[in-house]
């Protein structure tokens, strides 16, 4: 499968083309893909669109679902807001 | 930006029931649109990387939509129905609206979660979102994994991640073996699914396969370290770096409800056409009622071919679809999730994970409604999709209402890119 370049958290990774901003993030140790409302760490519980525990910012937008996103060539991923 | 689209008839969600309604209607010449807020086609049983992915069937679905003239819009998610009855889409750039004379849901199903201490704990997740998240590139190997929960979802999860490295340690089945094993003897009638399930259980032979035994917490500092299960006699822990663990699947009713459809018992409430109680709203797949993908596939035929005029097939597709129905009522009373399972929440365990909802925030007394205004329960991002099943089910409250959007979008959206809309 052909690689692509993305940012996440201002590191620059190598992930497979068609890999959700999801499974990148998995794949690279991160497992606080937002801070809840009382300050604790959360990541993808459903990781098909529909808890919302995965948004993350990509290239500036917030509130994305990192589950329902793929990487592509140059993305910025920003976690833990 | 606002692009107007029109189209005879518009097909919400490219799972297997939305695919073959867009198929068999693209085939005779119908003026179809189907769109889906994933990047590709297949709903989340066929969510795949690559096409080479995915089992044949799957596979000769999607290449008949690429024959076929229907329009595929992905990434694009309905998010509000217009006073026109039109339906508002965005993708990530553009405000879509979507005219259709006929409309046909296909909006699938999600999993059903219920609240346990350390359940948001990350690495904590469903048994379908394991699976998805597997089939959108996660590297599980060498992971120790539980699998706990209900349901025939469990057996394929823990065969797709003993398949990709994961060492499965255990597959908890909350299910009293009794109904399992009832449950398994009505499958007589359907020989394949028996086959599937011999299967999955002997690419998972490793891992012990439990009935009767449940997750009662997740405990770990900043992600989940080991899972505690009961069988309700003994109680026991399991080191894990994955729990996956819900309860079988709920119907998504949102779009439907907002379009005004009838709703019955959580279910889209359709005829034997598939026609919903709102005149030209079709409704197929596992919004009208769990079935799996076999019965989807029927609903989405039978829709098409009624919406076409195509009667000489109805009767057969009816036939095949009523043995599904059975297969689906089996599958409800075997697996449906046992009383215990909320007699280990904690007065600080989360219900409503976007507003960080507590169990002891909540008085029994109250309704959805005093719930929502005293607690926000429900009121976050996910607008009550994973807690509202859940407080149904512990404490009887029913989500009856929705109110637009269906999930949170843009502002220019909502206005559709006209100020004097507002």
């Amino acid at each position: 499968m052909p690689v692509i370049k993305v940012s996440i958290n201002g590191t620059e990774t190598s992930v497979e083309e068609g890999t959700s901003v999801a499974a990148a993030l998995f794949n690279n140790g991160v497992w606080c893909y937002r801070t809840s409302v009382d300050g604790s760490p959360r990541a993808p519980l459903c990781a098909m669109g529909i808890c919302f525990e995965c948004r993350v910012t990509i290239d500036g937008h917030a509130h994305r679902r990192a589950c329902m996103e793929s990487c592509r060539a140059g993305m910025e991923v920003v976690t833990g807001g | 930006m606002v692009e107007s689209i029109e189209a005879a008839v518009v097909v919400v969600g490219a799972g297997p029931a939305g695919l073959a309604a867009a198929c068999c209607l693209g085939e005779v010449g119908e003026d179809v649109l189907l769109v889906d807020e994933a990047p590709r086609p297949g709903g989340q049983i066929w969510r795949h990387r690559q096409a080479s992915d995915l089992p044949a069937g799957a596979h000769q679905w999607l290449k008949r939509l690429v024959a076929t003239p229907v329009r595929s819009l992905t990434g694009t998610a309905v998010v509000d129905v217009g006073a026109d009855g039109s339906l508002v889409a965005e993708s990530a750039e553009t405000t879509l609206q979507i005219r259709g004379r006929t409309v046909v849901l296909a909006t699938g199903a999600r999993e059903l979660f219920l609240p346990f201490p350390g359940w948001t704990l990350p690495g904590v997740l469903g048994v379908g979102g394991g699976q998805a998240l597997v089939k959108s590139g996660a590297d599980v190997r060498d992971l120790s994994v539980v699998l706990a929960g209900s349901g025939p979802l469990l057996l394929p999860v823990a065969a797709l991640l003993a398949s990709r490295g994961a060492q499965l340690r255990l597959i908890a089945e909350q299910a009293p073996r009794a109904d399992v094993v009832r449950f398994g003897a009505g499958l007589w009638r359907n020989a394949k699914k028996i086959s599937e399930a011999f299967g999955y259980r002997w690419q998972t032979l490793k891992a012990p396969y439990r009935l009767g035994v449940w997750a009662v917490a997740a405990h770990g500092d900043s992600q989940v370290r080991e899972v505690e299960l009961t069988d309700g006699r003994r109680t026991w822990s399991e080191p894990c770096d994955l729990l996956c663990c819900s309860y079988g699947l709920v119907a998504n009713t949102e779009l439907a409800r907002l379009l005004g459809c009838r709703i019955d018992s959580g279910r889209v409430e359709v005829d034997r056409y598939q026609s919903t109680s709102q005149e030209n709203v079709y409704c197929v797949g596992e919004s009208t009622g769990i079935g799996g993908a076999e019965k989807s596939i029927v609903d989405g035929q039978v829709a098409a071919a009624h919406i076409a005029g195509e009667s000489g097939q109805l009767r057969a597709l009816e036939r095949h679809r009523t043995r599904l129905q059975r297969f689906s009522k089996d599958l409800d009373r075997a697996f449906r999730p046992r009383p215990e399972l909320a007699d280990r929440l904690l007065p600080e365990t989360i219900i409503c994970r976007c507003e960080d909802v507590r169990w002891g925030d909540l008085d029994s007394r109250w309704g959805i409604r005093q719930a929502k205004l005293y607690t926000r329960l429900g009121m976050g991002p996910c607008q009550g999709r994973v807690c509202g099943a859940a407080v149904r089910s512990l404490c009887g409250w029913d989500a009856d209402s929705v109110r637009p959007p269906v999930q949170p979008c843009r502002l220019s959206s909502l206005m559709r890119g006209s100020a004097a809309e507002i």
